[in-house]
Formats: C-alpha cells, structure tokens, sequence
C-alpha cells in the first residue's frame, strides 16, 4: 500500500472542513416518498480531495447538492467550517455559496456571454470592481490555459475547454472548497485526465478542498485520497482509497470495481486451475518467469485482471493447474513463498 | 388607380408595346400613383397604424416582461417558488387573455375614458389596445424564459447569486435572442388588432381598408392599405428574426 500522505495533510493537519452528521432527504412523490438519503455520515478534511462514488440513484447528486444547499436536507446537520449551513439565512447562505463553489457535467455556462464575462459573473455579483475584476479574470484564465479564448462564446469550445472555463469560474470567489458534480462524465477519456490533472494542481497549488461525485472508479482512482461509496442513501463504505479499493468490504463497492472477485463468487473454470491474487508489493516481479524457471512447468494463463493502484499491481490471474499432484504443490509453493495468495479454482 | 388594372396591364403592355412601352406604364404608375389622391389617405394612415403599434407594444411589453418573469419565478420549481400566487396569477392573466380584443374594447369604454380623457382616437386606442396585448405578451415572455437552460441558472445560484442577480444578468439576457423574436411576433399581431381600431375610430391602415374597401367601394385602397399592411408584418418578421440571430452566440 502506498505510503504517500494524502495532499496537504501537514498543513491542513486532519481538521475537518466539512461535517455531515446524519443527513437524511426524503423527497414527497404521488402516492408515497423517497428517501434519496438515509442517514449520511461523513467528515472531509482540509486539502482533500474527497470521492463519492455510487451507481446512478445512489444518492450522490442530492449529496453533493445539500453541501451547498441547492438541495434542503430533511434532517440532519452539515458544518462547513464549523457552522451549520441548514440554520443559515439568506444572507448567509450567499456568503457561503461563495466559498463553495461548484462545476457541473454540463458545464452550466451562460452561452450568451464571452468566456470572459463567465469567469467574471461571480466577481461581478460580487461588487468587485470591473477594474480589479478584470485583472482576476486574466489570471483565472491563465491558470486553465485558455488566455487565448477570453473573448470566444462558449458554443466556440470544445467540451474540455468548457469545463476549464467553468472551473476558472468556480475559483474567482477565491472557495475553500470545490464541488464536482459529475464534472468529467460528459468528456472522452483523454479531456478527463487534462481536467482531474487540472483539478489535482489546483487541489494541490491553491489548498481547494474537492469534492467530487462519480460513477468512474478510475476518476476516484487516479486523484482522490479518500472514497465513500454510497449505496441506496447510505454510506457503504469510506475510508482511503488505497484501503477501500483493496480490501472492499460492502457488496456496493465490489459490483462497482469488479477488481477483486469476493469469497463466495469464486472464479470458475473448466478445468483444474490456480487463483493467484495481487495484493500489491509485487511490482516488477517476474512470477511467471520464475515460476517456468525454478517449477519447469508450462504455464498456460487462462485469464489474468490486474490494473495498477498507485503504481502496485491489484487483481487476479488463472492459471492452468499442473496434472502432476507434485508439481501443483511446488508451483503453489512457490508463489506463497513469493508472498501472494494462491488457491484452487472451483471447477464450473 | 385601379389596382386590378395593374396585374393584367403589365402583360398586355409588354405584348402591345414591347419593354419601352412597360416602362413608359410603369414610369406614369409610380410617379402618377405617388401625388395621386389615394395616397393622401394612405401615408396619414399608415403613420397611425405605426404609432398605434409601436405604442402598444412598448406599453404592454413593459407590463408583459414584469408579468412573465413573476410567472417563471414563482412557478414550482422556480427560482423563488411561490405556487399559489402564480395560480392566482396565471388564471388572470388566462382570463384576460380568453377576451377577444373586440370586446374588450367595448367592456373597457368607460375606463378608457377616465384614463385617456377621450374614448376615440389614434392614442386613445393603445389603451385597450396595451390591456388586451399584455397576457399575451406575459404568455410570450413566460415562453421564451421558460427555454433558458435550469442548469445555468442553478450555476448563478450555486454562486451565491440573488433572485435579482438570476433575473438580470442570466434570465433574461439568455433569454434575449428569444425575447427578440417573442417581440416581432407580438408586434405583427397587436398590428392586426390595430385594424379593429377602426371601430373605435382609431383609424390606420386598417380602419382605412375597412372604410374604403366596404363603404365607399374604393378597392384600390383596400388593396393599397392591405399590402401595406402585409409590407408591414414582413418587415417586422424580418428584422425580429434577423436581429435574433444576430444577437444569439448559440450560433457558431
């Protein structure tokens, strides 16, 4: 497991920026309710970049959405920074809406304004003046990379751009912390890395606290620190990601990576077959390599799914069990003595 | 003039006298046609028909704007919901809206006559004229707000935007290519109802064609005010629809 310190945990020093105690929302349908949230429980910390991930109808959006109150839980208590933002009123509430901004999947932008005028809409309601609004709107842009398109219309860019432009948006109220609502579901895979890579430098230059949503394990993978997953309104699980990912406890989290198959819905195969498990710790080790070297058996690899976490190798390969009782003992030998998990395959 | 003459003397003219002969008619037509009598009662009232129009439509648009954005904002799910005072307010304006503009510039006589001091005339018509165009000009502007996309305005809310903020600088201005439109369409049919004017002695272009077209037998002008009239909607249509693309940068 990674030994790295999630981002900015000295400065920030494990204080809690954002408290959810409880938080429960029921929406009133015909005939009945909802119950969107069940009793959610969360602490995210200074400097984090905070995943929630769940299939669609999990809850997340309306989580996501109550942390600055575009949605009005039913019960429950969220403090940011210490306050209660259910108790706020009015006034309060549009403070706090400036120090927790938000990005969208559709970007949001107001299709009738320059790029400029976008980045500049927070500052204008505001009252900052043009003057001074201006200069900040030069600088936002040169922190997405878009200087070159302040006087282009939304409809001129492409769907990475937006999205850089809703997030230079997001940052002219100088937030504290930085909501995204499924903000790289609507782009292809290689605008997704600029904008989570982009999303980490401002994570990690600026001490903007992310939250993020996602159904995308591997957007949680390549940048978050920590993971909840939400299931039916409820927290399935939370906890690093390291941790969450490797040893995925709830049925939620194990339909949604599929990285370790769990105990009872072992593997199955045609024929005899060894299971042998990455845990991590193994990288670079030549196991099949050694294992022709020092069993002398043909190895025949039936299936193998393995995907790096924080550059350890995670997963599972299947390999053809050898006929001879002998050798299959030395070959399982030998891969325990390298420190990773082998075990018959259930024959299907 | 007799306007019939016209469309079967163009052929016979270009037959009879080749296109010097065409030019000849159409030289003595125009120039003719321009001093001519008739036109002495057409430009005053294509004048009036203009005024009664434009005055209109800027009363009832200053009235129908306020009306539509109350409605979009105080509908379920707006951006200060307030459900029955937007029932209340939309069966008004559904009321008013149900009267055929005929009617109730009868039923308004009166009222009509303590707020303009007169009951007749080219000015004194915009009132009933503003009263009969505002629901629908609400109906309209409700429309064109209702295409403006909920995810921005929840973007300006999530900004810590005020309910005036989201109506001023995102509502309506993404809304402004709509709105255009929404105007020239409201302007094209507050000019037909200008034509039942006539019954008030509003006078125009339509009051014109109706007067001399049924009374006096004159269909020249009715014909000469009609297609003044259609002249009139085209060009409304065109500009509202020219000056909408222009100001939509949805438009690449």
């Amino acid at each position: 497991m990674s030994e790295e310190k999630p981002i900015l945990e000295e400065a920030g020093a494990e204080t809690p920026l954002i408290e959810i105690k409880n938080l429960r929302k029921v929406y009133q349908v015909p005939g009945g309710e909802v119950v969107a949230l069940d009793g959610i429980d969360l602490s995210i910390n200074r400097g984090q970049i905070y995943g929630i991930i769940g299939m669609s109808g999990a809850g997340k959006s309306t989580l996501i959405r109550c942390l600055n109150r575009l949605d009005t839980p039913t019960d429950g208590q969220i403090l940011i920074d210490g306050q209660n933002i259910l108790t706020m009123n009015n006034k309060q509430l549009m403070a706090m809406r400036r120090k927790v901004s938000m990005i969208f999947q559709s970007f949001n932008l107001l299709m009738q304004k320059t790029v400029a005028r976008n980045v500049r809409y927070p500052l204008e309601i505001a009252g900052v003046p043009k003057a001074k609004a201006n200069e900040r709107v030069k600088e936002l842009l040169k922190l997405v990379e878009l200087e070159g398109k302040a006087d282009a219309y939304p409809i001129q860019l492409s769907g990475g751009q937006r999205q850089r432009v809703a997030i230079a948006r997001a940052l002219a109220s100088d937030p504290e912390v930085l909501l995204c609502d499924e903000a790289t579901s609507a782009l292809d895979p290689m605008t997704t890395q600029s904008i989570l890579a982009l999303l980490q430098d401002i994570n990690k230059r600026l001490g903007i606290t992310v939250v993020l949503i996602t159904h995308e394990m591997a957007v949680i993978r390549q940048i978050c620190s920590r993971v909840a997953i939400l299931d039916g309104g409820r927290i399935a699980e939370e906890g690093t990601v390291d941790d969450v990912f490797v040893h995925t406890r709830s049925a939620a989290g194990k339909r949604l990576f599929g990285i370790l198959p769990s105990e009872e819905e072992d593997a199955v195969s045609d024929v005899p077959a060894l299971r042998i498990v990455f845990e991590g710790g193994k990288e670079g080790m030549p196991i099949i390599a050694g294992l022709v070297k020092n069993c002398g058996v043909d190895v025949n690899i039936l299936s193998a799914d393995i995907k790096p976490i924080n550059g350890q190798p995670y997963g599972q390969m299947i390999i053809e069990s050898p006929d001879d009782p002998d050798v299959r003992i030395q070959v399982v030998r030998y891969l325990t003595d390298q420190g990773l998990t082998v075990k018959e395959v259930r024959q299907g | 003039m007799n306007w019939s003459h016209v469309f079967w003397q163009v052929p016979y003219k270009v037959c009879m006298d080749g296109w010097n002969g065409l030019g000849n008619f159409l030289y003595k037509t125009v120039f003719g046609f321009v001093f001519e009598r008739s036109w002495k009662i057409l430009w005053p009232a294509l004048g009036e028909t203009i005024y009664m129009t434009v005055l209109s439509t800027l009363l009832s648009y200053i009235i129908g704007i306020a009306l539509g954005v109350l409605l979009v904002v105080t509908r379920k799910g707006g951006i200060k919901p307030m459900p029955k005072f937007n029932m209340a307010l939309g069966t008004v304006i559904n009321f008013l809206r149900s009267i055929p503009f005929i009617i109730l510039l009868v039923m308004l006589l009166n009222v009509t006559l303590a707020v303009t001091g007169r009951m007749t005339g080219t000015m004194t018509i915009s009132f009933p004229l503003t009263i009969s165009a505002f629901p629908y000009v609400a109906r309209m502007v409700e429309g064109s707000l209702m295409e403006v996309d909920g995810g921005v305005i929840e973007a300006a809310k999530a900004m810590g935007s005020t309910t005036w903020q989201i109506i001023w600088k995102v509502l309506l201005p993404e809304a402004t290519p709509s709105l255009i439109n929404g105007f020239s369409i409201c302007m094209t049919t507050i000019l037909g109802y200008t034509t039942m004017a006539s019954v008030a002695a509003g006078g125009g272009l339509g009051a014109t064609a109706v007067t001399y077209g049924l009374s006096y037998r004159q269909y020249d002008i009715m014909y000469a005010a009609s297609i003044m009239l259609v002249v009139l909607v085209q060009v409304i249509t065109v500009a509202g629809t020219s000056l909408s693309r222009k100001k939509d940068h949805r438009i690449r």
